[in-house]
């Protein structure tokens, strides 16, 4: 029996005067009792419109549902009830959870409050009956001392807290059917793991139906009954998750599948969705060895690398938060470092040290036999120019006030390279052609290009330089799987022809595993292990680096 | 697809929002009255007495003016006289006929446009003049005062650390007297009446807003990933500051510009009501306003409503334009 039924599902948005966006274009698809239906699509796939939709949260004022539409609840038009019925349903009987825990809490109410606010609207409890439902709640969602944890506020807690608590104003109602909204992505791998086993128990105790939508095909391999693909608004496929991960039919399932790094070997080139959508056959293009020989020259050295913030207590009192203690490693000419480790575990902050974009507190760092942590502002520029690093977030790492052509040449005007601005204009459209952009974006400016589009132009920034270490600190994190293949092919391929080397950051192990000739894993400000890919991957010697790697989604699938 | 800037995009926002555009060409029309007075055009002979005094204003005539006199005459005349002859009368008469006479009365008209102040100055063209005074003193102060303020706020903001306290120390000295209190202070210590000394007044002491301001937007921005980059490709410090952040947040700057605008107006009127604005040589809506006062209660009404409505219609439309702009230019704010 199905709780939920979509049936040709059509939303459109108004955008301005003129224009109109057809975010989801005539979708069907079933949620069965008991059940998990995941949609997955990368991003402006209508995938969270569709959510949004069933919980009649769309905003009234630019939002139009097509006449046609229906979304039936236990046979019942969620689209043609009235707002009190609705809001009824929603907490009750259809709950949901967000992506950002920080930003779905009240920042200013205590958890015990917020919990209590649901219980008293939607049970009518009062009085002693709210605390020890929700102190019942917070034991549930596996929150240790609940009686005590009433009485903080959001911001008290961590990330992984915080979606537990959400979790349990969801489930506070029992309701039958839970919509998780990309409910992990913002959490480190380790606690995701958590937060993924504590829904996957909650659903099997109180029998639950789950909408689970994700970005993440690792992550629904391993939750869900059946998935729905979507892509630009439309279903492309939907099939029970047995049958679709084994034998997917629809082209662009089969690229999103392709396009993550595999696991167990690595291409010279990673599949992107043009292969697939097309009609020329993929050519085979071998595998590409990884590690280090040992013979490699180094380029930089670092050792016990320190780095401290200081935070004012009181008048005269200071806390010292040590983002960085003692990481010694070295990265070897033409070659890729790789760096893992979970939010706060100083991995950024290390680029950042190599780069000089912050001062280090101690150790050194050694390019080309001179410790760059001594050099004085003025003799460090020569080295500045070797040293680049492209930024995780590609719509906050461009000058929205400059032209792609200022960005290209900005770089080669201060460092005086090219006669010109005639020949540096040259040059800077050569660059563009070369991370696989049309020389006519020069005169553009950056909200005109996608996100993908936007990192290749902070990697053609760093090239203008010619950099011989290029520090990429989460460059494909914030991108669509498919967008990501494409830049990690265009990363891949300018080391093979600049021999650039690598310092390659991310959160993401499959990539790092990909990428990474050497891999540094890093905890709470220290290095705790560096191996080769394989070796690490096949045999840690870490705890931590065993914790992370087991909390992989996917991995026993 | 063409290529726009983001300039471009918020002039088509802004183009969009009628209000703002029709107060746009209310402050352009204001400003062409201001570059004609300026030029010679308008208004150059405002000091001329053309009028009788407090010649009244055309639609009203004469007749009007005349009465409301001869009533105030008549109402004082039982405490003057007490019966007594005026033994100077006759000759006071015959010097009055001869000196001001006919023919000079003749050249003076009885009403103006709309009417005239105690000396028979046309309200009209002191207003254009005023005008000019008016609107030149509160650009040249506000933009002295959004100067001041970026400048400081952005170093603060930026370089932070004894930098920031130094300019936080000198913020909190200046706002922590009482605004008026500031103003006639330095009104007392530059003690030289004029346009150029009240521009000083407001632009010295005015900037502590748009300082915050600037200096909180320095420090969001120097953190963010587009200024890191340009650290990166080893961008200066006066680089970064000026070429890298000012253009984004420039539209602060622009919206603060224009608020103190209206502010200062309003500041120079004050002033010069309170006798520490511009000098009796030149005339601003304050001066006219100042002057209003004690006319009011002889019942001439119109200096007053002439000086008001040009200010009104001013300040109004700047402030409904400056709205505009920062919707146009911030559309998150909307």
């Amino acid at each position: 029996m199905n709780l939920l039924e979509v049936r040709d599902l059509s939303i459109r948005f108004r955008l301005d005067e003129a224009t109109t966006v057809d975010a989801v274009k005539g979708i069907s698809f079933d949620v069965p009792v008991r059940s998990t239906v995941a949609l997955v699509g990368e991003s402006g796939s209508g995938k969270s419109v569709t959510a949004l939709s069933v919980m009649g949260l769309l905003p009234k004022e630019n939002s139009s549902i097509g006449p046609a539409s229906r979304i039936l609840y236990r046979e019942k038009d969620l689209l043609r009830a009235s707002p009190s019925e609705m809001q009824k349903l929603r907490g009750s009987e259809i709950a949901m959870i967000f992506q950002e825990p920080m930003t779905s809490l009240n920042p200013v109410f205590s958890v015990g409050f917020q919990i209590g606010e649901v219980l008293r609207k939607h049970l009518g409890l009062s009085g002693a009956a709210v605390r020890k439902r929700a102190i019942e709640l917070l034991t549930e969602v596996g929150i240790p001392e609940p009686e005590r944890r009433l009485e903080v506020y959001p911001f008290q807690l961590s990330g992984g807290q915080q979606q537990r608590v959400m979790i349990a104003m969801a489930i506070a109602c029992e309701p039958k059917l839970l919509i998780a909204d990309e409910p992990t992505t913002a959490l480190d791998v380790t606690v995701q793991r958590q937060i993924m086993d504590l829904i996957a128990g909650l659903q099997e105790r109180h029998e639950m139906a789950m909408l689970f939508i994700t970005h993440d095909l690792a992550l629904v391999s391993e939750i869900a009954d059946h998935v729905v693909v979507m892509r630009d608004g439309e279903v492309r496929e939907q099939a029970p998750a047995s049958q679709l991960f084994r034998d997917p039919r629809d082209a662009y399932t089969k690229a999103l599948l392709a396009c993550r790094p595999p696991r167990d070997h690595r291409p010279k080139r990673l599949p992107v969705i043009d292969d697939f959508m097309g009609d020329a056959p993929r050519a085979d293009v071998g595998e590409r060895r990884r590690g280090l020989s040992g013979n490699e020259p180094t380029l930089l050295e670092a050792k016990g690398l320190a780095k401290s913030f200081y935070f004012r207590e009181g008048l005269l009192k200071q806390r010292e938060l040590k983002a960085v203690k003692s990481a010694s490693f070295r990265v070897a000419k033409g070659k890729t470092l790789g760096v893992v480790g979970e939010s706060g575990s100083g991995k950024t902050t290390v680029a950042l040290l190599v780069a000089r974009l912050h001062e280090a507190t101690g150790g050194e760092v050694r390019f080309d036999g001179r410790d760059l942590l001594k050099l004085e502002p003025g003799a460090a520029m020569p080295y500045k120019r070797r040293i680049q690093i492209v930024f995780q977030n590609p719509y906050a790492s461009l000058n929205p006030r400059f032209t792609v052509g200022q960005i290209l040449t900005e770089p080669m005007l201060i460092h005086g390279i090219g006669a010109d601005d005639g020949e540096r204009r040259a040059m800077a459209s050569e660059l563009l052609k070369k991370v696989g952009l049309p020389p006519l974006s020069l005169e553009k400016y950056p909200h005109e290009f996608s996100g993908g589009q936007r990192q290749r132009i902070a990697i053609a920034r760093a090239l203008t330089l010619r950099p011989e270490l290029l520090i990429c600190d989460e460059s494909v994190s914030a991108l669509d799987v498919s967008v990501q293949a494409q830049l990690l092919n265009l990363l891949q391929d300018l080391q093979d022809e600049y021999a650039m080397s690598y310092l390659f950051i991310s959160h993401d192990l499959a990539v790092v595993r990909y990428m990474a000739d050497e891999v540094m894993v890093m905890k709470d400000g220290e290095v705790v292990e560096i191996a080769g890919p394989d070796e690490l991957y096949a045999n840690p010697q870490h705890p931590y680096t065993r914790l992370l790697l087991s909390s992989i989604p996917g991995r026993a699938a | 697809m063409r290529e726009q800037g983001v300039w471009a995009l918020a002039w088509k926002r802004f183009r969009r929002d009628r209000l703002g555009f029709a107060s746009l060409i209310v402050v352009a029309a204001y400003v062409v009255l201001v570059l004609a007075v300026a030029s010679g055009l308008l208004a150059r002979d405002w000091e001329s007495e053309a009028g009788v005094n407090f010649a009244p204003p055309t639609f009203i005539g004469a007749e009007a003016g005349e009465a409301s006199t001869v009533k105030k005459l008549e109402v004082a005349r039982p405490v003057s006289d007490y019966g007594i002859p005026d033994p100077l009368g006759p000759d006071l008469e015959a010097i009055e006929k001869s000196l001001s006479g006919k023919s000079r009365d003749q050249a003076r008209a009885l009403t103006l446009p709309l009417g005239g102040d105690k000396w028979g100055r046309d309200v009209l063209k002191k207003a254009v003049k005023g005008t000019e005074t008016s609107l030149f003193v509160g650009l040249a102060a506000a933009i002295l005062a959004t100067f001041i303020g970026t400048l400081f706020g952005a170093l603060a903001g930026f370089r932070g650390g004894k930098v920031d306290d130094f300019f936080n120390w000198l913020y909190s000295v200046l706002t922590s007297i009482p605004y008026l209190l500031l103003v006639l202070t330095v009104a007392a210590v530059v003690n030289q009446k004029g346009v150029l000394t009240v521009i000083l007044i407001l632009g010295l002491t005015g900037w502590t807003g748009i300082f915050r301001l600037i200096r909180a937007e320095y420090m969001k921005h120097k953190v963010r990933e587009y200024v890191m980059a340009a650290d990166a490709i080893g961008a200066s410090n006066g680089r970064r500051m000026f070429v890298h952040i000012l253009p984004n947040v420039s539209h602060v700057v622009l919206v603060q510009l224009s608020l103190h605008v209206v502010l200062f107006i309003k500041s120079e009127v004050i002033l010069t009501f309170l006798g520490y604005g511009v000098s009796v040589d030149t005339v601003s809506w304050g001066s006219m306003l100042a002057e209003a006062g004690t006319e009011l209660l002889l019942g001439k009404w119109w200096q007053l409503t002439v000086a008001t409505v040009f200010m009104a219609v001013l300040v109004t439309a700047f402030s409904l334009f400056t709205d505009a702009m920062r919707d146009a230019l911030d559309p998150r704010l909307k």
